[in-house]
């Protein structure tokens, strides 16, 4: 088991928050969701972010991917720091850098699925990449339903468009909100597959909030966070050492 | 329950409000209307009894009807039947009263009153009671003139001034004896009174020797009746009919109150209007507000309410909605008719002061109005409600609103749709009096039709606009495609929209068809140049006819004079007119014989020889009001129309059997055609006299466009609230879409749309769906214009369809701007939601 600093690692960084604070209210009813938390999201590598509930790790990949404003500190995707940038800018660098998986799937039902699949490209007013866009459908295996709408789907298939949709534009980093939270284990495990997949063969980088340890361990790696601050980190994960890891957390919130 | 449904009102206050809005404008408009009407008759009763202070009997002359070969006439009031009447036993006083048409010019020349109001009468002796003088003395001879001082105030006449007027056509010039005040109707309401003395009153109204009137005034002790009673005795009943003052009065509060109440009912049918439109609004309202309570409705369900409660509760929720929206519909109603009346006022339309009347019938019927239209519209939502089965409460999924097939409703509508086109059609080929009903039925099925099927006409129209859409990229096609997401949900916001088009739509092609048909009519069958006649149409001196007749440039004129008469023991009405100028005046299509006027020869209009069975040759025999007869020939059967018909004959034949010949108005033509200068000669020539109306073609023209354009932008304006109801509803729809779309909306900021496509997705959606409403307003409208025209047609041979492009496509572009306006709000709101808070999973 290691929980070592990871300074010896030397891979390109897709994405960095440094001593990144988020803070709501004021006076007695201030909370502080973010810590003066620091993080690199390396390129091609799967992370996961784990905590209990209220520990800031959707709060943590929401300042990261955009999504949410912060309080302090700075994060970067690629070169870019995220503070400075107003809603236009940081809705381009969403629209082209970044691709998102939700719990809720979040489809369109008015468009078939591979509308949805290619909805950022829409957006962006670019035509998809033909070649790769044939992979990515070839590789979550939807190809006889592309017409279908999303209601006429499973929720594992639902999902696997979504992660085909976050795929097909290319971004420099996919982030993932729970995205197993609805699905079964079987559909739940085809998914975090394509994802482990998409990092190790097509050189992806993902980060992906949950809270099962078993989608945990397809991560290469596993960031915990507790009360707004990273308390620990391990490489290479199983479902067991997340587990055991977990619960030596929950003793020590007990006993604290 | 209830506990539950008024807590569900205030949690949903926001999404309420349009609906509230909707039904608060046409209740409203209902309020507004009673509140109006009964003030401005209740003012009009109260200043109509004290009118009749003054007369306790009126004694008028008697109709005698026409008999045999006489024609009938008034009997005359003389002074001998007026001493009669003031020796009568309990009576006080008895006045004359001769009263006619009498224009006043201001200094510069035009008319003080309206064209319609300006009136002229007797004043009474040395004191007359009805007319208290404010300075001056009383009028003597007929050099002298009395004026009620708003005129003489608003034309700036003082004692002693020269005012010009004219009665029938010649220009007088008396001095201005004096000013009196007056409680008259039509002084308070912007017209002008001038006065003479007896005799002049007298000769100037044609009226020698007799009186239009003889008001007897009671003596102390005297009861109305008693006296009507003694001078019933006293004077021949051939002669005279009687009536109290307070049978006078009360037949003209009767009067008043019958003229409000058609007015009343006109109104009222806006209002209804707007109102039907407002129960779309309340019925999308609650479907959406039902479907989005879903898992709350179930649960209620699960934990054992009946489906009737669960109804119910639906229901009460509409009742909170309909009772806020009739309170403050009221308030607003009576804030309309107050300022309506004030409106009225600055029009110069004064009316007679009064209190607002605001009586429980209208407190009753606006708030009976709002709650029974906004819970009748919520019935179907509520039942739609009961539905629900409880298990949906367990369900983790958001419940899909169920698309249900929508075979049934099309099946339905196109029976309603075919039905009302067919029997529009049949109603088109049968006789316009008979037609009425038959159309009317028809058109409302019709739109019913169009109702029912609006959901299956939205896929192909919205569809046609898909081209247009493309090019505003992602943006537009997620619009179309939400546009056509729920077909019930576009179809009723966009029938709201469609119902005012398409009234506002049928009257416009209507008007427009009307106004050119009587237009060519008018200038089609008239080759004079100019045609003379009075500001109010009443009749012209002869005098006017002579002078035209002998002025400078004139090479033909002719006046044409009316004149009663019988023939064959029937009234049948001639025209004298100028038999040897008459060929060059008018244009008219002769049927049979010959278009010749003079001596004996006469031509009458085609519908006249036919019910008479007249043919050129045919031997007439007219008895004229003198008594007198003649034979004349028909020489030619011509073409009628609205403004010349009928049996004209030579007015030397006419002329010396008359009394007081009359002209209703002259034609003329002269040398150099119609220009400003002739004109202007023609009005000197007339003694540049305000009261006479000297038209051209194009005068005649412009003044029929003008009754059609003021009456047109009047239904406009009642129309208008149609749709700005309709407008709330397209706000409406989209608030609630944008609303139950948050989490769609999210998703879509989140990968990448910004905030100015959100708002340009939620425009566009707002744009198909009012252009939509827009398209088949404006196409139904134009049906029914065309059938409508073609029951008019069969009586008007000019009259063809007239589609107005220009303003139709005004509607359409009105359309689109309340699409784009509606979209507003609800886009603003699409674009600030929070992007966090939508993507999370419920």
């Amino acid at each position: 088991m290691t929980t070592t600093p990871t300074a010896g690692r030397t891979t390109a960084v897709a994405a960095r928050a440094t001593e990144l604070s988020k803070i709501y209210g004021q006076g007695e009813t201030r909370v502080v969701a973010l810590d003066r938390v620091s993080v690199d999201f390396r390129q091609a590598e799967f992370t996961a972010i784990m905590g209990p509930s209220g520990s800031g790790k959707s709060t943590l990949m929401h300042c990261v991917a955009g999504l949410d404003t912060f309080s302090s500190g700075s994060v970067r995707i690629g070169d870019t720091e995220l503070g400075s940038l107003k809603d236009k800018q940081l809705t381009k660098l969403r629209r082209d850098k970044i691709g998102f998986i939700f719990q809720a799937f979040n489809l369109l039902p008015t468009l078939t699925a591979l509308e949805n699949i290619t909805l950022p490209m829409d957006i962006a007013g670019r035509k998809p990449d033909k070649a790769w866009l044939d992979q990515v459908i070839a590789m979550i295996g939807l190809s006889g339903r592309l017409s279908h709408r999303p209601a006429q789907l499973s929720g594992g298939q639902q999902q696997r468009v979504a992660v085909a949709r976050a795929l097909a534009s290319k971004p420099e980093i996919i982030f993932g909100d729970e995205p197993t939270g609805n699905l079964d284990s079987r559909s739940g495990a085809e998914v975090l597959g394509f994802l482990r997949n998409s990092v190790r063969e097509l050189g992806q980088t993902v980060v992906m909030v949950t809270h099962d340890p078993v989608a945990a361990a397809y991560a290469d790696r596993v960031v915990f966070l507790a009360d707004g601050r990273i308390v620990d980190e391990m490489y290479g994960p199983t479902a067991d050492s997340v587990l055991d890891l977990m619960k030596q957390f929950d003793a020590k919130g007990r006993t604290s | 329950m209830f506990r539950t449904a008024l807590r569900n009102v205030l949690a949903h206050k926001a999404r309420l409000l349009m609906t509230v809005l909707a039904v608060m404008l046409g209740v409203a408009f209902v309020a507004g209307t009673l509140v109006f009407t009964n003030t401005i008759s209740d003012a009009y009763q109260k200043s109509s009894a004290k009118g009749f202070d003054q007369v306790d009997v009126a004694v008028r002359p008697k109709y005698q009807e026409s008999r045999g070969d006489q024609v009938g006439k008034l009997s005359d009031l003389t002074r001998a039947t007026l001493d009669k009447a003031a020796k009568v036993p309990g009576a006080a006083s008895a006045t004359g009263v001769v009263s006619g048409f009498t224009a006043v010019a201001d200094k510069d020349g035009k008319l003080a009153g309206g064209d319609w109001q300006s009136n002229g009468g007797n004043y009474w002796g040395t004191k007359d009671a009805r007319y208290p003088l404010v300075s001056g003395h009383a009028p003597h001879g007929a050099g002298e003139v009395l004026l009620d001082s708003k005129t003489a105030e608003r034309a700036g006449y003082r004692v002693g001034d020269t005012v010009r007027l004219s009665v029938n056509g010649p220009v007088l010039t008396p001095t201005l004896a004096g000013i009196f005040t007056t409680d008259d109707g039509n002084v308070s309401a912007g017209g002008s009174l001038a006065l003479f003395d007896t005799p002049t009153a007298q000769k100037l109204f044609g009226k020698k020797g007799t009186y239009d009137e003889i008001d007897v005034k009671a003596a102390a002790g005297t009861s109305q009746t008693a006296l009507k009673a003694g001078l019933d005795k006293a004077l021949p009943a051939h002669l005279a009919e009687t009536t109290t003052g307070k049978q006078l009065a009360d037949d003209q509060a009767k009067q008043i109150a019958d003229s409000m109440s058609g007015l009343k009912q006109a109104l009222l049918v806006f209002a209804g209007i707007a109102l039907f439109v407002g129960t779309f609004i309340i019925a999308n309202t609650f479907t959406m507000l039902v479907a989005q309570r879903t898992r709350e409705l179930a649960l209620l369900r699960a934990v054992g309410a009946s489906r009737r409660q669960v109804t119910r509760s639906v229901l009460i929720e509409a009742f909170a909605v309909g009772a806020v929206a009739g309170v403050a519909g009221l308030a607003a109603g009576v804030g309309i008719g107050a300022g309506l009346r004030s409106l009225l006022g600055s029009f110069g339309a004064s009316v007679p002061d009064g209190p607002l009347v605001i009586s429980p019938g209208t407190v009753v019927a606006a708030l009976a109005v709002g709650i029974l239209i906004t819970m009748l519209a919520a019935w179907l939502p509520g039942r739609r409600a009961a539905k629900i089965p409880p298990v949906a409460a367990m369900s983790s999924v958001h419940a899909k609103a169920t698309t249900k097939s929508l075979v049934l409703r099309n099946t339905l509508g196109a029976l309603f749709a075919a039905a009302g086109v067919a029997v529009v059609l049949a109603a088109t080929s049968m006789d316009t009096d008979s037609a009425q009903g038959p159309m009317g039925i028809g058109a409302v099925l019709l739109i019913i039709g169009v109702f029912i099927l609006t959901p299956l006409l939205s896929r192909p129209l919205i569809a046609a606009a898909a081209p247009a859409l493309r090019a505003f990229g992602v943006s537009g096609k997620l619009a179309r495609q939400n546009s056509v997401r729920n077909p019930r949900r576009t179809a009723a916001t966009a029938s709201a929209l469609m119902i005012g088009l398409t009234l506002i739509t049928g009257m416009t092609v209507m008007a427009g068809s009307l106004q050119t048909a009587i237009d060519k009519m008018a200038s089609s069958a008239i080759r004079a140049d100019y045609v003379v006649s009075m500001a109010n149409r009443s009749p012209l001196s002869p005098d006017v006819a002579t002078r035209l007749a002998a002025a400078d440039g004139v090479t033909a004129s002719s006046p044409l004079r009316n004149a009663e008469s019988r023939i064959d023991g029937k009234t049948e009405f001639l025209t004298g007119v100028n038999g040897s100028a008459i060929g060059k005046l008018t244009d008219l299509k002769v049927d049979e014989g010959t278009f010749t006027v003079g001596g004996s020869q006469i031509v009458v209009d085609k519908d006249r020889a036919k019910e008479n069975g007249w043919a050129p040759g045919s031997h007439v025999t007219a008895h004229f009001e003198d008594g007198r007869s003649r034979q004349l020939t028909v020489a030619g059967v011509y073409e009628g129309n609205d403004m010349i018909n009928g049996i004209m004959l030579d007015n030397k034949v006419l002329t010396p059997h008359l009394k007081d010949p009359a002209d209703m108005q002259v034609m003329v033509k002269t040398a150099g055609g119609a220009s400003e200068a002739t004109k202007t000669r023609l009005t000197k020539v007339l003694g540049t006299n305000p009261a006479i109306k000297i038209q051209d073609k194009q005068d005649i023209s412009n003044s029929i466009a003008q009754i059609f354009t003021t009456m047109l932008n009047m239904l406009y304006g009642l129309l208008g609230m149609a749709v700005i109801v309709a407008v709330l509803g397209v706000i409406n729809t989209l608030a609630m879409s944008v609303f139950e779309r948050a989490q769609e909306i999210g998703m879509l900021r989140a990968i990448g749309l910004d905030r100015k496509a959100v708002k340009r997705m939620v425009r566009l959606e707002s744009l198909v769906i009012s252009l939509f409403g827009g398209v088949l307003g404006i196409g139904l409208g134009v049906f029914f214009g065309w059938a409508a025209g073609e029951l008019l047609g069969t009586k008007m041979p000019t009259y063809e369809l007239v589609l107005p492009w220009g303003r139709m496509a005004v509607f359409l572009l009105l359309a689109g701007t309340v699409g784009v306006l509606a979209a507003l709000w609800p886009a603003r709101r699409a674009a600030r939601l929070n992007m966090l808070a939508a993507i999370k999973a419920e």
